[in-house]
Formats: structure tokens, sequence, C-alpha cells
């Protein structure tokens, strides 16, 4: 059983989102992926400014075994990728819903509505399907 | 499916992630991959390495047997226990596998090799064997437990009974020593010093359980492989294999070529490529920028050519990624390597990376 805040949406790539007061989204990955890929070791972020698509590949993750993309769960403009992650990675190991967040975007008109996010009841069905 | 060791009943019991690793199923992790590596390189711990092959060669004419199939030249081994690293190659001069030999008596040799290559080994050796008439016997009636670190010998020998235990601690490196019913080598794949102990299946379980007891750290294949990267050794299918002979990975010096009438396998191939010069060689790369080197990842060097990583990691011990890279032989000082369409610096070295705790870059 994974740690799933209910106040967040989740996706089937193991991202989460969250809502900010000011309509931008907060994205990071999931207490189970960070599980999952073991001891991080190195974080890419995108940079400001960068316009992404929908599932489309904005982050890297690495642990010792294997490097692993994240994915957009909405499009949008990122207005900031987590600058702590560069030197300490781990801190998504540690907290990866607080600290270790690792990107935050202002969704183009309509992506929030359009996005296919999941509850956190439904991501864990997800988990379960998987054999989490 | 997946072959089994004895130890695997308590690797899941221990909460290990399992993996698939040649056709073994084997515990990649128990709890943290850097905390295992550390716990090597600062105390000790211990691996289960039953999927490796343990191979018994007996014959009269044993040893004219190994100097016909290995690159290295077991007449190098004078005392009884003594171990040689060698490489198997094919008539091409490729590599079948990388093995380590001891000799145990002038009937007697024991060989280790890979999990991946040990059907393909057997299948090899036994072609080869018939002229000799030497028997081979593959000793999967044996567990392998690798013990590593500072303090491995120290605490593996308190499993041993006192006599057998004092014997243990004065092998020499790369010797072993039947003691009892364990065969107890200074040998291993870290860079660090400890024991490889070959048991009865049936003692694995309650030695583990010892070691653990002693505060020996339970460790998987992923700290094995960080371990092994930084102490500069070669693995199997990544750095070497048929397609690659030794004197492009980093092995040229387990090749005798001396003395020059000992008809080892592969030898015709490989003297002309080495009369002709070498045109790639393997080496070490130390990232100078944040990312992690892996291997297949492309490297540009600043003379000529292209290369390629083989094996590539992050360093918990030096806190940045190294490498190893078949690159051409021109190249100097500093290499330039694409990852994900970016071009990272990298300075080559000369590996070992790490040695005994250490770093050596």
């Amino acid at each position: 059983m994974s740690n799933l805040p209910a106040e967040l949406s989740y996706t089937k790539s193991h991202e989460w989102v969250r809502t900010l007061a000011d309509g931008t989204v907060e994205i990071g990955i999931t207490d189970h992926a960070q599980h999952a890929l073991g001891d991080l070791v190195f974080v890419e972020v995108p940079d400001a400014g960068r316009v992404v698509k929908a599932d489309e590949p904005c982050a890297v993750v690495e642990s010792v075994k294997a490097a692993s993309d994240v994915y957009a769960p909405i499009g949008g403009e990122i207005t900031a990728g987590n600058p702590k992650l560069a030197a300490e990675p781990e801190i998504v190991n540690a907290d990866p819903y607080g600290e270790g967040w690792l990107m935050r975007l202002k969704p183009a008109p309509g992506a929030l509505a359009a996005a296919a996010l999941l509850s956190a009841a439904q991501y864990q069905q997800v988990l379960d399907s998987e054999g989490d | 499916m997946a072959r089994q060791t004895p130890l695997y009943r308590l690797h899941q019991e221990l909460g290990a992630r399992m993996v698939d690793f040649g056709g073994w199923d084997m515990p990649v992790q128990y709890s943290s991959q850097i905390g295992e590596h550390h716990a090597v390189r600062r105390g000790a711990g211990v691996f289960d390495v039953s999927h490796m092959g343990v191979l018994d060669l007996r014959g009269a004419r044993v040893r004219q047997f190994l100097q016909r199939l290995l690159a290295n030249d077991v007449a190098k081994l004078k005392a009884p226990g003594k171990a040689l690293y060698s490489c198997m190659l094919n008539e091409q001069g490729g590599v079948l596998d990388d093995l380590i030999v001891y000799f145990l008596s002038d009937y007697w040799y024991r060989m280790v090799v890979n999990a991946g290559t040990r059907a393909k080994d057997l299948a090899w050796i036994r072609e080869q064997a018939g002229l000799f008439e030497v028997e081979v016997t593959e000793r999967t009636d044996l567990a392998m437990l690798a013990v590593q670190g500072p303090e491995a010998r120290a605490k593996a020998t308190q499993l041993l009974p006192p006599a057998a235990g004092a014997a243990a601690l004065a092998l020499d490196t790369f010797v072993g020593r039947e003691l009892g019913r364990w065969f107890v080598a200074r040998t291993g794949y870290t860079g660090e010093d400890g024991f490889e102990i070959m048991m009865p299946a049936a003692d694995a379980v309650a030695a583990w359980r010892g070691l653990n007891s002693l505060g020996v750290a339970s460790c998987g294949l992923g700290a094995r492989d960080t371990l092994r990267l930084e102490a500069g050794m070669n693995l199997y299918g990544n750095d070497m294999d048929e397609r690659t002979h030794p004197f492009e990975s980093g092995l040229g010096w387990t090749v005798a070529l001396a003395p020059s009438e000992r008809g080892f396998i592969g030898r015709a191939a490989l003297e002309p490529i080495v009369r002709a010069g070498l045109e790639r060689k393997l080496v070490g790369l130390v990232l100078e920028e944040r990312g992690v080197l892996r291997a297949h990842q492309k490297v540009v060097p600043a003379e000529a050519g292209e290369g390629e990583i083989t094996s590539g990691t992050y360093s918990p011990t030096l806190e940045r990624s190294i490498a190893l890279a078949r690159v051409p032989a021109t190249t100097g000082g500093r290499v330039q390597v694409e990852i994900r369409g970016k071009l990272l610096g990298a300075r080559v070295v000369k590996p070992p990376f790490v040695r005994a705790g250490r770093s050596l870059i």
C-alpha cells in the first residue's frame, strides 16, 4: 500500500498533480514511483518558458540502475523546475509529494479539464492491477 | 522459468527485490542499493553468487588441457590453491567467457564461470576435453557466498571452527583452500578484501544468517555492479563478448603470449592483431558534468572516430558518474559523451576508479 494523499490527482504513468492557488499546477512522481526506482542520483527538470504537450517527456529521473522519463500530465508552459534537485536528487526519495516536486506548469486553456487525471482511489486501482 | 539458488526463499524473507539475471531469479537489492554499496566499502557485505558455475576438471592431462583451453597460462600456478584469472577464447580470439581457475592438485583444477554462459561454457569445454581425457563435473551441489569488505575476513572466519578460521585468515590473496566442508578463497569482484566461499547447498542459509548476525549486510546484484565498476573490473556480456578480443577489452594483461610454443585456442587469430597494432582500447571515463553514463551511449573523442560506453553507472564512492568505454586507440585525455542528444565532457582515466575504499582518480 503506497502513500497517496487524497487531495492530489494522479496519472497512470505515476506522476502526481497539485493545483495551486494561482491556477498553476505542481507536478512530481509518486511515492510508488520513487520506491520502484530506488535511490535517485540525477534529476533533470525542464527550464521555465518551455511549452509542453500532454504526455510529452519533459523531465528525467535516474536511479543507480536506470533512467526514466517523466511525462507532462497536462499541456502548458513550464513556470519553474525545482532548482534544488540538481544538487540533491535524493529529496525526491525522501519527500516525493513535498520538497521533491519536479516542475510547475501553467496549463494551456482548457488543458486541465481535458487531462485524463485519476483520483487517489483510481490510482490505487492502477497500482493494484500492477501487482503492488 | 528462472532458476533459483538455495538462498532464494531467504532472499524473499529478507525483502529483496528479485530480478532475472542470466536465467536466474536473483536479488538486485534488499533496502538501498547505495547503502549496500557503502556497507561493502566501509564494513562487510554478503552476496549470493550461487548462480555462477563451479566446474571441477580432473584427469592426468588436465594441466595440458587448460594450457590449450585458456588464454592465460596455468603453468603460472605453482602452489596448490593458487588461482588465476583468464579469458576463454574462440578460434577467432573472441571472448567466450572470463573465469577464475584454481590449481588444486596435478589431477584436479576448479573453474568458476559466469552464470549466463555456464551452459555454453560446459558444452565448449566438454567438446575440447575429449582428446585430453579430462572429466568435467558441474558442482550444482554447491552454493557460493561472496563476503566482501574491510571487515569481511574477520567476520566470515567466525563461522568456522578456530583452526579452520585461523587457516582462512592466513590465506594469501588469490588463494583458496578446502577447510572442512567449505572451500574458502581470498578472491572477489568488489575491489575490497574478502572471501568467496563454496559450501554444500544445505549450509548456505545458516551461513547467511550467521553473517547477518555478525553485522554483515545482505547485498544484491545492484551493489555488486557498482562495486565492480568502481574497481575497474569487466562484466562479461557488457565489456567484452565473443565479438571482441581481450586486447581491446582491457584484458591484454591476462593473455600469456609467452612461451610462444603454447598453442592456446585463439592464439593464431590474436598474434597478427597484436603485431598490426590495436585499433580500439577499453578506457575508464569520469563524467565532469551532472548526469549518468550508461551502456551504449556514444563517445566522441577529440582525435578521431567514435566509441561506445560498455558499462556506466553512478559511483556512490566518488559521487559522480563513471564508465568503461571502447574507443579508438588514438583517443587521448578528454572525450564527449552523448546523453539524450547533449554532448557532455568526460575525462579518460586508467581503471580502477576505487580500490580498498580509496579514490584513485
